[in-house]
């Protein structure tokens, strides 16, 4: 009953921050742990606010370094658990982040993308954290990526990243950008019990008998938390179905890894949300994601108006990296073209999905993104 | 006839991980061993205690312990423990780690778990230097040992941890050797049943790797070292038990009541909860 109405339902006028804090708070998310930074800061001081009032926790840790390790923690004890950074904060969660993977800890991470390296420029937009997202900590993994375009969006795919990491045993990223974590619009959040929710599967056997890493056929173990009687062991080393170091066998080394990046790359077509915008007759497609999506939907709209067939892919996952999406518009498509905040990251992938059809590149730095403009002309001199 | 017999602790420890990684001579078998009796002698419920802790020679604790554990990254053992304690505040939780791990790249987690004062019970094997690595200096290797990084002798001051702890906010604070194992058991009993953060640290013999470099190449000789050097000074000055050659002061440094992190959080979330519950009828 107080449930009902102690979380957010109805429509509202937000801003992107506090979204995806609500978002977080819909799914289920009990427990977060944070450092300030520009420009996620207000996630952390919407969820001071609103975690004690749900009964949940906020911890402000002495670092990203901790607040990832802490998130893990929590997670590790039943709780739905979050973070939320920009770039710098970002870089230090990585090896945590790693330790997530290894240990299949169910968690949320999102990076408010700003304009780096280092300190950069905190208050301006940026997309340049895309390949740090997949490839940001040593060794192979996979994660799950989602970019938010909207205010809208940063609620409902902070739920669905829960719910992501969740079913998979695996940190989801949500990665958004200071314009959409920072821009205000409306927002319609549907009553609690009418939002679709995933709790990782609990093992169903006897302590004696559970095995911590020994998955299901979907590839997902069961998951046993602290103080529920199991005495199971997890460690960052290699370790075998039992969770104990095995740390010199190659065999043990690729049953893990394997499984590990499989448990993701043979759920993709599962796990995979692109949204397709007039692509039936399109001959040149804007691949897109986050803010810049909307500038280009915004673009390929008065492409149209001048009786060019163009359409758009947006990408609303970028990790697992939608390929199939890719490769069937690049055939029947003269050409793509993709617009980022960096200097040429995701279109690296989608060249690769491509094969031969031209790929073109529009880079912004520093600025606010792309205007609706730049995506036409682009648009007209790729025909 | 022969009749299998259990040894009496065999249920605080995980057999399938046996035989352990220590060399002959070092003190961590006797920390674990200090530690399980602690647990015993209190009747501990072990399906509530969670043993955790990072890199290391004695980070392979946790995996010995028979009840729920986790080995963590390397220094982040009291963050990752942080989180379990706020989420699950009825769980016991036990970092076991060493000086390297929890002073040099965990030292921000342990000043700032300290300052708050969560309910985390640290247990520090310090050896004196980085023993899994093959022996290199760290944050309490003392001034002109030699190791494989310090081979002309150390030139850095090494940390006081019992000065350390105490100043950062720790409720229980106490070292003892490898050598005192009645009091050592008593001092983790004691912070077992404390309900702030505590903090005992054990100097542990490292003959294999520290001390070969340093003209205890025994078990026996750095034992005797503790032995010939060790001094009981319980409650003086943290700030004045400084570790030398000629001087390990030992003992019970600080013991004092404050109110713990978790339980100041969860009170206040308690109250706002109620608030928000009766605000929205």
């Amino acid at each position: 009953m107080s449930k009902a109405k102690l979380t957010l339902t109805g429509a509202h006028f937000l801003n992107g921050d506090v979204a995806c804090a609500e978002g977080a708070i819909a799914a289920g998310c009990r427990f977060f742990a944070g450092y300030p930074i520009t420009p996620a800061t207000e996630i952390a001081e919407h969820l001071s606010q609103r975690m004690p009032e749900l009964g949940g926790i906020y911890v402000q840790m002495e670092d990203e370094i901790a607040s990832m390790a802490a998130v893990i923690g929590a997670s590790y004890s039943g709780l739905k658990a979050m973070t939320a950074t920009s770039g710098p904060g970002f870089s230090l969660m990585q090896e945590n982040i790693g330790l997530a993977v290894m240990t299949e800890a169910p968690c949320v991470i999102v990076d408010v993308m700003r304009g780096g390296p280092s300190t950069g420029q905190p208050t301006m937009p940026g997309q340049q954290d895309v390949m740090q997202a997949k490839w940001g900590s040593h060794g192979d993994y996979e994660i799950i990526a989602l970019a938010p375009s909207s205010v809208q969006e940063m609620f409902d795919l902070t739920v669905e990243a829960f719910n992501l990491s969740e079913a998979y045993r695996v940190p989801t990223l949500l990665m958004a950008d200071e314009i959409v974590a920072h821009m205000w619009e409306r927002v319609v959040i549907p009553p609690w019990n009418k939002i679709k929710l995933v709790n990782r599967k609990k093992p169903n056997v006897p302590p004696e008998k559970y095995m911590p890493f020994m998955p299901d056929e979907d590839l997902v173990p069961p998951m046993a938390c602290f103080g529920e009687g199991y005495h199971f062991h997890a460690t960052g080393l290699t370790h075998n179905e039992h969770g104990y170091p095995q740390t010199s066998s190659s065999e043990v080394q690729s049953r893990l890894v394997n499984r590990l990046c499989d448990k993701i790359l043979k759920n993709a077509d599962k796990i995979i949300r692109v949204e397709e915008v007039m692509l039936d007759d399109a001959d040149v497609v804007v691949v897109a994601y986050g803010i810049v999506a909307r500038a280009a939907l915004s673009g390929i709209r008065k492409a149209r108006e001048k009786g060019i067939k163009a359409g758009l892919l947006r990408l609303v996952t970028l990790w697992p990296f939608p390929e199939k999406s890719v490769a069937k518009i690049a055939k029947q498509a003269k050409a793509l073209i993709v617009p980022e905040m960096n200097r040429g990251q995701l279109v690296r992938e989608v060249e690769r999905a491509a094969k031969e059809t031209p790929v073109v590149f529009l880079s912004k730095l520093g600025e606010e993104p792309h205007t609706p403009v730049e995506i036409l002309d682009a648009i007209r001199r790729s025909r | 006839m022969v009749q299998e017999m259990a040894h009496p602790f065999s249920k605080y420890l995980r057999a399938e991980m046996m035989p352990h990684i220590w060399c002959p001579g070092c003190g961590n078998g006797v920390v674990l061993n200090c530690f399980v009796h602690a647990l015993d002698e209190l009747q501990l419920d072990l399906d509530k205690l969670v043993v955790v802790s990072g890199i290391g020679c004695i980070g392979r604790t946790a995996g010995y312990t028979n009840a729920d554990s986790f080995h963590t990254t390397h220094g982040r053992a009291l963050a990752f423990a942080s989180g379990v304690k706020l989420a699950n505040p009825e769980l016991e939780i036990v970092v076991i780690s060493g000086d390297g791990d929890l002073f040099a790249i965990g030292g921000n987690h342990f000043i700032h778990a300290a300052r708050r004062n969560i309910g985390i019970k640290v247990l520090c094997a310090n050896n004196l230097n980085y023993g899994m690595t093959g022996g290199q200096q760290g944050p309490t290797t003392p001034l002109e040992s030699i190791t494989t990084t310090s081979p002309y002798g150390n030139i850095e001051h090494p940390f006081n941890l019992v000065h350390l702890a105490a100043a950062s906010g720790a409720t229980y604070v106490a070292r003892w050797t490898a050598l005192h194992v009645r009091r050592l058991t008593q001092s983790i009993k004691k912070m077992l049943l404390k309900k702030g953060f505590c903090f005992v640290e054990v100097l542990t013999p490292c003959p294999e790797i520290y001390g070969r470099y340093n003209r205890m190449r025994s078990g026996l000789e750095m034992m005797e070292w503790f032995k010939r050097a060790s001094v009981v000074e319980s409650f003086t000055d943290p700030s004045k038990a400084e570790i030398s050659p000629d001087r390990i002061p030992v003992g019970e440094f600080v013991d004092l009541e404050k109110l713990s992190y978790e339980r100041m959080l969860h009170e206040k979330i308690s109250k706002i909860n109620e608030k928000a519950i009766e605000g929205v009828g």
